[in-house]
C-alpha cells in the first residue's frame, strides 16, 4: 500500500517534469523575450534583484567579518588549551583558559547542532525583537553561525603547524601571543585559504534563507518578481545564475590567490 | 678560591647556575633530569654527550624553559629563572637556540627571520636590524640568499640561517641542540665551521653533538650524561684518554 503510493508520487513528479521541460522547450522561442521583459525590464523589476544582491554581499561580508574574528578567538582558546594544559602551571591564568574553553565548546556544539534558519530567527524574533534591522540582525546570526566553522578551520591550521615553529618563536623571546600573532597564525591562514574561501561561499549562498525574518536578500528580490508576475522560471533561474556567477568568480579568485601565495615560498 | 667574599667578581662570571634541576615526565614516571648541578662560565664551551635518551635535549631545553623543571634552580645571569615571577621572556633575548631541525619560519623571507626578532622585541629599526643580519649572513657566506625562502635552501645553509637568527639578538649564550644530526655528511663541515668561529670569538656555548671531534677540537669541558645525571665532567683530553667510570668507557667504545 504504502509503496505503491510512493510509486504513484514518483510517476507523477516525472511526468510533471517532462511536462515542465517540453512546455519550456516548444514555448522557448516565442516565448523568452516576453517572460524576460515581463520579469526584468517591466516597471524596472530587475531593481528588486538589484537591491537583493546588495544586501546578500552586504550581509555576507561583514558576517564573514565577524565570523573570522569570533573564529579566531575560538581557534586561539581552543588550541592554546588543547596544546598546553598539560604542562601549564595549576592558577587563576589556567583556570581561566579552561573555562573559556569550555565556554567555546558549548558555542560550537549549539551553533553547529541547528539549523541556520533557526537561529537567524531566533536573533530577529526573540534576541532582537525590539530592533527592526534586518540587515544587523542577518549580519549577527551569519556572523555567529560562520564563526563556529570558520573556528574549526583555523583550529585545524593552527595544529598542523610544527610544534618547532612555537619553540623557535619562544626561544627568540616571543611571548605565546606575539609568536601566535608574528608566526604561527600566517602559517595557519596560508594552510587553510582554500577552507577558508570554501566557507565564504557556502556562506554566500546561506544567507539566501535570510527572506525568512523579511530581509530582502538576492532570493527574496527573486521571489517578490515571482509574486508579482505569477511565473516562476525567470526570476528563480536567474537569480540561480547570479549565485553561480558569484561563486564561480570568488573560487576563480581564490585559486589565483593560492598560487600567487604558494610561488613567494619557492 | 678560598676566600668566598673576595672572588665575588669571580663568582658573577658564572653565565649559568644549575642546582639540582630535575625533570619528570608523566606525573614522575621518567625522571629526565635527576638532579643536575654544574656551572657555564662566561666564554666558556661546554659539549654535552651521552646515549640517547640520557637527558641531553631536556637539560638544554630547561635552560630556557623550553621545559619547565620539576625541581631545583638555574640562574641566568644571576637570576633564577625557575622562579614564576621572573619574567622569562626577557632573558631568552640573551639565549640563542639552536634545533636539531632548523625551525626556521617557513613563510618569511631569510632576511625577514632574521630582522624579525631585533625589530619586533628589542625595537631596532629595520635598517639597523638589516645591517645586522646582512653583516652576519655575509660571515656565514649566505648573503647572497637574503630573499630567498627557507624551502629554497639546503639543510647546511638552513641550520647557518638558523645560528644567524639567533645570533641577530646578541645573545650571551648559545644553545645547540645536535645541530648537525639531521644533516647530510657532505653539510656537516660548513655547520662546524661556523660553531668553530664563534668559539674563537669567545661566544659561550653549550652544544649537544655526537661529532666527537668536534667536541675534542673546541670544547673547554666535556660532561657526559646517562640516565639523566652527570657521570663525568672534565676538559676534553681527560674525559676522552682517560675516563673515569665504567659507562663513559662503555659509552666511548662505542662512538669512537
Ligand atoms: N615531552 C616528553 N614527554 C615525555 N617524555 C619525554 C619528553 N621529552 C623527553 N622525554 C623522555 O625523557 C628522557 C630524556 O630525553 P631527552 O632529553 O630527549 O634525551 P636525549 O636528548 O639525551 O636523547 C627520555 O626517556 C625521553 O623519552
Ligand atoms: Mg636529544
Amino acid at each position: 500500500m504504502i509503496l505503491s503510493g510512493i510509486w504513484e508520487q514518483i510517476s507523477t513528479f516525472f511526468v510533471d517534469l517532462w511536462i515542465t521541460v517540453s512546455t519550456f522547450f516548444i514555448d522557448f522561442g516565442t516565448d523568452f523575450a516576453h517572460q524576460f521583459y515581463l520579469a526584468f525590464i517591466k516597471d524596472d523589476r530587475y531593481m528588486h534583484l538589484v537591491t537583493g544582491l546588495q544586501n546578500t554581499l552586504i550581509v555576507t561580508f561583514f558576517a564573514l567579518l565577524l565570523g573570522v574574528v569570533l573564529g579566531v578567538v575560538v581557534a586561539l582558546v581552543r588550541s592554546s588549551w588543547d596544546k598546553n594544559h598539560e604542562t601549564m602551571r595549576p592558577g587563576i591564568g589556567k583556570s581561566l583558559l579552561g573555562f573559556f574553553n569550555g565556554l567555546c565548546k558549548v558555542y560550537l556544539t549549539v551553533i553547529r547542532g541547528t539549523p541556520v534558519v533557526v537561529q537567524i530567527m531566533i536573533i530577529f524574533f526573540v534576541i532582537m525583537a525590539s530592533s527592526n534591522n534586518k540587515i544587523l540582525a542577518g549580519v549577527i546570526a551569519f556572523g555567529i553561525n560562520s564563526g563556529a566553522y570558520v573556528a574549526e578551520i583555523i583550529r585545524s591550521g593552527i595544529m598542523s603547524i610544527d610544534g618547532g615553529q612555537m619553540e623557535a618563536g619562544r626561544s627568540l623571546g616571543f611571548n605565546y601571543t606575539q609568536t601566535m600573532i608574528f608566526i604561527i597564525l600566517p602559517q595557519a591562514f596560508k594552510n587553510v585559504l582554500p577552507a577558508l574561501a570554501n566557507e565564504f561561499i557556502v556562506l554566500l549562498k546561506e544567507t539566501a534563507v535570510a527572506g525568512y525574518v523579511g530581509l530582502t536578500d538576492l532570493t527574496r528580490g527573486a521571489n517578490i518578481i515571482r509574486s508579482i508576475t505569477y511565473q516562476s522560471f525567470m526570476p528563480l533561474i536567474g537569480v540561480a545564475l547570479i549565485y553561480l556567477a558569484m561563486v564561480m568568480f570568488f573560487t576563480w579568485l581564490v585559486g589565483k590567490l593560492e598560487r600567487r601565495l604558494r610561488s613567494s615560498e619557492r | 678560591m678560598k676566600d668566598n667574599n673576595a672572588m665575588q667578581p669571580v663568582l658573577s662570571e658564572n653565565l649559568i647556575e644549575v642546582k639540582d634541576l630535575q625533570k619528570y615526565f608523566k606525573g614522575g614516571e621518567i625522571k629526565a633530569l635527576d638532579g643536575i648541578n654544574t656551572e657555564i662560565k662566561k666564554g666558556e664551551v661546554v659539549v654535552v654527550i651521552g646515549p640517547s635518551g640520557s637527558g641531553k635535549s631536556t637539560f638544554l631545553r630547561c635552560l630556557n624553559l623550553l621545559e619547565v623543571p620539576t625541581g631545583g634552580q638555574i640562574f641566568f645571569e644571576g637570576v633564577d629563572i625557575t622562579d614564576a615571577k621572573t619574567n622569562i621572556n626577557l632573558h631568552r633575548q640573551k639565549m640563542g637556540m639552536v634545533f636539531q631541525l632548523f625551525n626556521l619560519f617557513p613563510h618569511m623571507t631569510i632576511l625577514r627571520n632574521l630582522t624579525i626578532g631585533p625589530m619586533k622585541l628589542q625595537k631596532k629599526s629595520k635598517e639597523e636590524a638589516e645591517k645586522t643580519a646582512m653583516e652576519l649572513l655575509a660571515r656565514v657566506g649566505l648573503a647572497d640568499r637574503a630573499n630567498a625562502y627557507p624551502s629554497q635552501l639546503s639543510g647546511g645553509q638552513k641550520q647557518r640561517i638558523a645560528i644567524v637568527r639567533a645570533l641577530c639578538m646578541k645573545p650571551d649564550v648559545m644553545l645547540f641542540d645536535e645541530p648537525t644530526s639531521a644533516l647530510d655528511p657532505e653539510m656537516v663541515g660548513e655547520v662546524l665551521e661556523v660553531m668553530r668561529d664563534l668559539a674563537k670569538e669567545n661566544m659561550t656555548m653549550i652544544i649537544v653533538t655526537h661529532e666527537m671531534n668536534f667536541a675534542r677540537e673546541v670544547a673547554s669541558r666535556v660532561i657526559f650524561m646517562d640516565n639523566g645525571m652527570i657521570i663525568e665532567e672534565n676538559t676534553p683530553d681527560e674525559l676522552f684518554t682517560n675516563p673515569q667510570s665504567e659507562r663513559l668507557k662503555n659509552f666511548l667504545s662505542k662512538v669512537l
